[in-house]
């Protein structure tokens, strides 16, 4: 096992920069999840690491060692692809096995270590299969059992549930966790989903354009999330953003309605700010009361554990997340009022200045 | 709309399959029938052959096999064929598959180029440059040999091979090759442990589609070759027919000699056309 260090590591194809020097530091044994939308760069970063591609400039560690002119053989890694990318022509035991014959590892070493793979990842009855003869999750499976046989220092996945139907997903979620609490072995997981990322890491580096936007344990972005795109991007539903204007009474949104402001906040009167509030931290409340906004509901959607209600407000709309159920129709009319102290100022530059 | 769609489509293949099964079947009756007749001659004798060509012979009397291999230089034509077709196939896939991985998977700029200059290759017919070709082969004193042959047919099976075989191994998913070079594959092994077994079934395209060409040709061998002993069998079997007469029977047993080969690698090869090796690689 090993800690992975990134400094200022920048990539251009060409003289496009997809890598616009990121820092990142990831501790022996920790789970990390880059996460990002399509584009941000998180594959190719992890690519990077890997070896699959060349670094322009800066340095990646794994362990005391640079490692940015290593073959990737050589660099004691394993990594998970999003396509799985079993080799076809081979059996479940031989994908497994691949890394160690090249290595020329003793056949009877290759098949005891291909052996606790299997066990581990339930995997045993299938080893004479071939990766066409088995579903989704099994494929997910040997692909993992590839990278555990070879015992690296450092676990890469990409993107590897993207492929699964959303209950396996959930199901795979557990077992990669649980692999990991129980192989303890530094992982470093690319996911344009942030509920992958919320609920597996350790620590989420938030990338976006080609730079970390955010490092932090999943509750730590949610609560305080540095700027905008951070805030808009984890959680689900998104935050609800308002534009509004800083007065003496609170912050004026459109509509006229002002919103009371609790505490200093550092911004000069007449800025613009942007109001943010998780769709949680909202409550329907009689209409008229102080603070609140008044809204139509456009949407109702029941799921069971909870109720969702989309809102129109002068200039938007608004997400509320309600845990009891709700008899409101599309059409009413509802007063909104945030919890105090729960929402977020931003400034025009879309860094958070203050709590609200 | 969706309904109307469905419910003419639904009449329609009906009688569209009924009409490609009646023009599939007239095709195979096409295809065969000299084949069967070719056969069926092989074991008659020439007057039987013209007394009674639709009749099923007796296929005990193999007399005229036993001729071909026994009298003439039959069998000396046949070696020669198998080692000019297997040595020009060997090189041909062999030689296509590296530039068509090369050029699939390397990046360069010299790559389209590469590509272009093969696929001319496509458009250019040879039998056109035969006098060069006669000259460049005389100079390098290749001329009535054996090699005279697969070079030949090497340089021509080439372009088409390589176009096979690129277009598929760019069809392979990258990662499947990245997912080896993490598991500690060297590239040359990349290639031979885990393209080349996907890569099968273009391979044996790229073997078939030129396998037929050179086994029948006519022309090459007329062309370079004087000496009896390096003949090939469509140029040999010319010898059968004699100035005044010619002993048909012997000449359709030659004959049935020459197309089983081709026929059984034909038929050995058709199953990797229809196996799709890449199911399972990816979802």
């Amino acid at each position: 096992m090993a800690n992975v260090s990134i400094r200022d590591v920048r990539k251009s194809f060409g003289s496009v920069a997809i890598i616009k020097g990121v820092d990142v530091d990831i501790q022996d044994g920790e789970f990390v999840i880059l996460v990002g939308p399509s584009g941000c760069g998180k594959s190719t970063l992890l690519r990077m690491i890997a070896g699959l591609e060349d670094v322009t400039s800066g340095d990646i560690r794994i362990g005391p060692r640079v490692v940015n002119d290593v073959p990737p053989k050589d660099r004691d890694i394993a990594m998970v692809f999003q396509s799985y990318a079993l080799y076809p022509h081979m059996t479940v035991a031989e994908n497994m096995a691949f890394s160690l014959k090249l290595k020329g590892v003793p056949r009877a070493e290759q098949k005891k270590r291909v052996g606790e793979a299997a066990a581990i990842l339930d995997l045993e009855k299938l080893l004479e299969r071939y990766p066409r003869q088995l579903s989704g999750g099994q494929r997910q499976r040997v692909a993992m059992g590839r990278a555990i046989v070879r015992d690296p220092q450092v676990f890469l996945f990409d993107e590897p549930l993207s492929n699964l139907d959303a209950k396996l997903r959930v199901q795979m979620r557990v077992e990669i966790k649980e692999l990991h609490q129980r192989l303890k072995t530094t992982t470093i997981y690319v996911t344009h989903d942030q509920i992958e990322a919320m609920t597996m890491a350790d620590k989420i580096v938030v990338m976006h354009d080609g730079i970390v936007e955010q490092i932090g344990a999943p509750l730590e972005l949610y609560d305080r999330p540095r700027n905008l795109f951070v805030a808009g991007f984890i959680g689900s539903p998104a935050m609800n953003f308002i534009e509004g204007r800083l007065e003496q009474a609170g912050l004026a949104l459109p509509g006229g309605v002002v919103l009371p402001l609790e505490g200093h906040v550092p911004a000069a009167p007449g800025s613009e700010l942007t109001y943010g509030i998780r769709p949680e931290h909202l409550q329907v409340a009689p209409a008229g009361a102080p603070g609140s906004i008044p809204a139509t509901v456009t949407v109702v959607e029941p799921t069971g554990s909870d109720t969702t209600l989309i809102a129109k407000v002068e200039g938007s709309h608004l997400t509320v997340a309600l845990r009891e159920r709700c008899a409101l129709k599309p059409g009413e009319a509802v007063a909104l009022k945030p919890l105090g102290q729960q929402g977020h100022l931003f400034d025009d530059q879309g860094r958070r200045i203050a709590a609200a | 709309m969706t309904a109307l769609a469905t419910s003419s489509s639904s009449r329609q293949p009906i009688s569209f399959a009924f009409l490609a099964q009646v023009i599939l079947i007239a095709n195979s009756f096409i295809m065969l029938y000299p084949v069967v007749v070719m056969v069926l001659s092989a074991f008659k004798t020439t007057g039987e052959i013209f007394e009674h060509p639709f009749a099923l012979p007796d296929f005990t009397q193999i007399g005229n096999f036993a001729k071909v291999l026994g009298e003439t230089s039959m069998p000396a034509y046949f070696v020669n064929s198998i080692i000019v077709t297997g040595a020009s196939i060997l090189l041909i896939v062999v030689l296509g598959t590296m530039a068509g991985y090369a050029v699939a998977r390397y990046e360069s700029r010299t790559n389209t180029f590469i590509l272009l200059f093969f696929l001319a290759g496509l458009m250019l017919p040879l039998k056109l440059a035969v006098i060069p070709l006669f000259i460049l082969l005389r100079d390098l004193n290749l001329l009535d040999s054996r090699w005279s042959l697969i070079v030949t047919y090497t340089a021509i099976g080439l372009p088409s091979a390589v176009f096979i075989m690129a277009g598929f191994l760019r069809s392979l998913p990258a990662e499947l090759e990245d997912a080896a070079r993490i598991d500690g594959a060297s590239e040359p092994r990349i290639m031979w442990s885990v393209m080349l077994p996907l890569a099968r079934p273009p391979m044996a395209i790229a073997a078939i589609q030129n396998a037929v060409p050179i086994w029948n040709d006519f022309f090459f061998p007329l062309v370079f070759i004087q000496t009896d002993a390096y003949k090939t069998l469509p140029q040999g079997l010319t010898t059968f027919m004699g100035e005044y007469t010619t002993d048909w029977g012997m000449l359709f047993a030659g004959l049935t000699i020459a197309a089983a080969p081709i026929t059984l690698l034909y038929i050995a090869l058709s199953r990797q056309f229809i196996q799709g090796m890449t199911a399972g690689a990816v979802k």
